[in-house]
């Protein structure tokens, strides 16, 4: 059982309660009570198809452009709805940025990469604006140093780890409260992945992160919670440290030890 | 044992440390029930070769070490594995300091062949014994992961105290009825001590099982003795 | 241990024979593709080769120079014949004065000198009064004889061209006066009657309005369709239905585009007839479905990250489509445009139906004047009968050949230009 009453904080970030997810007639997720810290990793692990992705999605309502797609429960932002039809979706993929898989940059120049989420908003009026939060935010995403003298160079052009920070620096431009990243190292080099997740720890200072990932070692790195979805369903969410040396849960045990299946 | 690592080298990995272990084990039992026999039949000879052997328990525990270094570094064991791998090597340390203490009583053996002889010892073969399956049971409940024979080889290590305490009163009446009794009395007083460490390292092995088996470290529930002519100290179950 | 080597070393025999017979299977299929690839290259030479060596005359045309007296009274008077005659009988004066000489005198140049005798006093009135040299065009046979299609050898009856015809121009040539020039009516005159005097400009215009029509209506059509399809249609039956049948319509026979059209742009709508207004109306419904394949295709061809990146950053799904994905796909899109309009471009069958293969003698001025379109005016021409139209059936093709061979490369270069890496 998951014992959701004991790592409650008084005030949670994210909450989700007895969230479901239906792909037409088939269910993805099961009931799924959960609270996200603020300025905390916490990472979903579990194998694939297990629904990670999938209740990662739901925070920023990704899963809205799934045609047969809907979800149950609730979920709150700040303890304000997110889940419901009248939420404006725009406010919130605002509030909760996402960084995804693949590295994917625009093919655009760096500078209209991280600009786009800002013009999009109109949150900067003038140009010196723009490319003051273009700087501040490649210099969050410790990118900067790298590429200050080819901003206008396509994103494209930059390495695989460079891409991934391009893309983080374009998530934090719009000046989120949450990151969702999805995998974010699974398409990157160990070095690269290890930038990015000093990138991670870095962020968690002023982000609240959420990391979908199969490397059960990042994991373990990066994040302070760790929850364990199977089938669907919530195995198991505690503090990582618990989870990786002594798990409550037999298949957790199973999973994270290699035994699955 | 859960079901099987889906990388079956890792399953054998595992397994090969904890034979190495258990083979260990086994040796370090052997060695001091024959250091015990040894000292009560005064078998100079006997005591020779396990002072000999003992080399070869230094050698099970570094390869215990190694290959848990080995585990470390290619699979990155996690959760029970990992546990399992770390209390390995608390096992095998502890087992290497129990060879060590067969290897001293064999010492004192030696000594022992060249002093008077104590009379009606039945005490010490007895601790002996005790102290000796003690491990041995300890080690079977690691193998096992039997958290209820952990506990109550916890428990045991109570009245192995007490034998002990009993065997050195005995041994300090007869050091005060006869003065040339003194050396052989110090010795054996030596060896009762290492008999009773030993009982101490099987109660950490047994302690282990708790740890491997539910990631709990077993609490100071302990009972112990207050140990030889320590009447008068406070009580280490006392929080002071 | 011997039966062991044995065998491994009959299974290496073995091995040995497969790989060869491998290797020689792999060779004999590449031979087959050179073949195959040098028979398709050897018909295109071959076509080229007839069609330039029969129409690159049609770039050049027998012109003789006359010495034209333009009189005043003969201009008030509007006998610009007389003014022709004159001069013809000038150059040579023994040609007899009978009316059938002096028709046999005249068919020397074209039939219709006249006309352009007057278009040169209408568009520089002070010549009036002056002598001039002026370049007309040579009759079809003059010019048929000149450019040595017909063969003086003949006896005289069977030949389009008479003795005295060839003794003329033999005088003409010796004096200089008669010469193969560029053909600068060829791309400047609507059809004729004439070989020697019809142009394509009406066909070329023609077209060029068709296909003006046809891009305003299909590329926006086409586009927003294969992008409502792709991003914005429900994944039901209907949406099937639709892809099914565009699927379809792409492959139905253009002439049948054209019943359509004769059934409901003219007789429905009353839309005028042989009008590019119409003809583009049909050929944007038979160019549809190849933009909207097309553009589909582009369009999922871009990775779906680049929507998903702008929506995470809280894009509507249309600003992620418009601002990410379209252009994206811009190269695919434009090509397939192109390529459908490079078939509209030669498409004749659905036109027949509107009228539009059509003698069209005036360069058409709008949307609604009667005009034809190029491979219609290859097939009129191939009809006709006089030696003359047949190069100029080359000749237009060549030009037709030309104008796909400019798109066809202005899609490879706005497919360069466009294509990004991602």
């Amino acid at each position: 059982m998951v014992n959701v009453s004991a790592l409650s904080d008084p005030q949670p970030k994210l909450v989700a309660r007895a969230v479901s997810v239906y792909y037409g007639g088939k269910q993805a997720l099961f009931d799924i009570d959960l609270d996200i810290m603020s300025r905390e990793v916490t990472a979903f692990i579990g194998p694939s198809g297990c629904g990670k992705s999938t209740f990662l999605r739901c925070f920023n309502r990704m899963n809205d452009l799934i045609d047969d797609c809907r979800s149950t429960g609730s979920m709150l932002l700040d303890g304000s709805d997110i889940a419901g039809p009248d939420v404006d979706v725009v406010q919130l993929r605002m509030r909760i940025g996402m960084v995804f898989q693949k590295p994917n940059p625009f093919p655009k120049s760096v500078y209209d990469n991280v600009a786009y989420g800002p013009r999009l908003h109109g949150m900067a009026p003038t140009r010196g604006d723009l490319d003051e939060i273009v700087e501040t935010s490649l210099r969050r995403a410790g990118i900067w140093d790298e590429v200050k003298d080819r901003v206008d160079q396509p994103g494209t052009s930059l390495s695989g780890g460079q891409q991934q920070r391009l893309c983080i620096a374009r998530a934090i431009a719009v000046r989120p409260d949450v990151l969702l990243m999805d995998e974010p190292c699974s398409a990157l080099d160990p070095i690269a992945t290890a930038t990015i997740e000093e990138l991670i720890d870095e962020l968690k200072s002023e982000y609240t992160i959420i990391i979908v990932t199969h490397n059960m070692q990042q994991a373990a790195r990066v994040s302070q919670k760790t929850a364990f979805l199977n089938l669907g369903r919530l195995i198991e969410f505690d503090e990582t440290q618990k989870i990786f040396t002594n798990p409550s849960e037999p298949s957790t045990q199973d999973y994270i030890t290699g035994r699955f299946g | 044992m859960p079901a099987e690592h889906t990388v079956k080298a890792f399953t054998e990995d595992l397994d090969k440390i904890e034979r190495s272990l258990l083979e260990m084990g086994g040796l370090v039992e052997a060695q001091i029930a024959r250091a015990v026999t040894a000292v009560a039949q005064r078998d100079s000879e006997s005591a020779a070769r396990i002072i000999e052997q003992d080399s070869e328990i230094d050698r099970y525990e570094q390869d215990v070490q190694e290959q848990v270094e080995r585990l470390f570094a290619l699979r990155q064991p996690v959760a029970q594995d990992l546990r399992m791998t770390i209390s390995a090597i608390q096992i095998a340390g502890y087992l290497e300091r129990a060879g060590d203490l067969a290897a001293s009583m064999a010492r004192r053996s030696i000594v022992l062949c060249e002093t008077r002889e104590v009379p009606g010892l039945y005490a010490l073969p007895k601790l002996g014994d005790a102290s000796h399956t003690m491990l041995k049971d300890a080690l079977d409940a690691y193998r096992d992961r039997n958290i209820d024979q952990a506990k109550s080889i916890r428990h045991r290590d109570r009245e192995l105290d007490d034998m002990y305490v009993a065997l050195c009163r005995e041994l300090l009446t007869h050091m005060l009825e006869d003065p040339h009794r003194i050396t052989p009395g110090v010795h054996l007083l030596f060896v009762a001590k290492n008999l009773e460490r030993i009982a101490d390292h099987a109660t950490n092995i047994a302690e282990l099982v708790d740890y491997v088996t539910t990631g709990t470290r077993a609490s100071e529930d302990r009972p112990r003795g207050r140990g030889f002519l320590m009447e008068g100290a406070p009580s280490p179950d006392d929080p002071t | 241990m011997s039966s062991y080597a044995a065998t491994t070393i009959s299974s290496q025999a073995a091995a040995n024979r497969l790989l060869l017979r491998r290797k020689r299977a792999e060779r004999r299929f590449q031979l087959y593709g050179i073949l195959a690839i040098s028979a398709a290259l050897g018909f295109l030479v071959v076509f080229l080769a007839s069609i330039v060596s029969r129409g690159y005359m049609g770039f050049v045309q027998t012109e003789v120079r006359l010495t034209v007296d333009f009189d005043q009274e003969l201009i008030e008077a509007g006998s610009y014949r007389k003014m022709l005659r004159t001069s013809l009988s000038e150059l040579f004066p023994n040609a007899g004065s009978s009316r059938a000489e002096r028709r046999t005198l005249a068919r020397l140049v074209s039939a219709g000198t006249v006309f352009v005798l007057r278009e040169t006093v209408e568009a520089d009135p002070a010549i009036i009064g002056t002598v001039e040299d002026v370049w007309v065009l040579a009759s079809d046979p003059v010019d048929q004889f000149y450019k040595g299609r017909i063969d003086a050898a003949l006896p005289e009856e069977e030949r389009p061209i008479s003795d005295a015809s060839l003794a003329r121009i033999a005088a003409l040539e010796a004096a200089g006066r008669i010469d193969l020039r560029f053909n600068r009516s060829f791309f400047t005159r609507g059809d004729s009657r004439n070989p020697e005097e019809a142009g394509i400009l009406a066909a070329i215009v023609g077209s060029a309005l068709a296909l003006l029509v046809t891009v305003v209506l299909s590329f926006p059509v086409g586009v927003m369709t294969a992008v409502y399809l792709e991003a914005f249609a429900p994944k039901n039956r209907i949406t099937r239905l639709i892809e099914i049948n565009i699927n379809n319509l792409a492959a139905v026979p253009s002439i049948v585009f054209g019943l359509l059209g004769l059934a409901v742009f003219l007789n429905v709508f009353g839309l005028p007839r042989s009008a590019p207004i119409s003809g583009g109306l049909v050929l944007s419904l038979m160019t549809l479905p190849t933009i909207i394949i097309s553009s589909r295709a582009a369009i999922r061809a871009v990775p779906p990250s680049f929507a998903e990146a702008a929506i995470g950053l809280g894009a509507s799904r249309v600003q992620a489509i418009f601002h990410h994905v379209l252009p994206a796909a811009a190269p695919g899109t434009l090509t397939g445009a192109i390529i459908g309009m490079a078939r509209a471009l030669g498409e004749t069958a659905p036109l027949l139906m509107m009228g539009m293969v059509a003698f069209v003698v005036e360069v058409p001025g709008g949307f609604t004047d009667p005009s034809t379109v190029l491979p219609a005016q290859v097939y009129l021409w191939a009809d006709s009968p006089e030696r003359g139209f047949a190069e100029k059936t080359a000749a237009a093709t060549i030009v037709l050949l030309g104008f796909l061979l400019v798109m066809n490369g202005l899609a490879v270069y706005l497919r360069r230009k466009f294509e990004k890496q991602w």
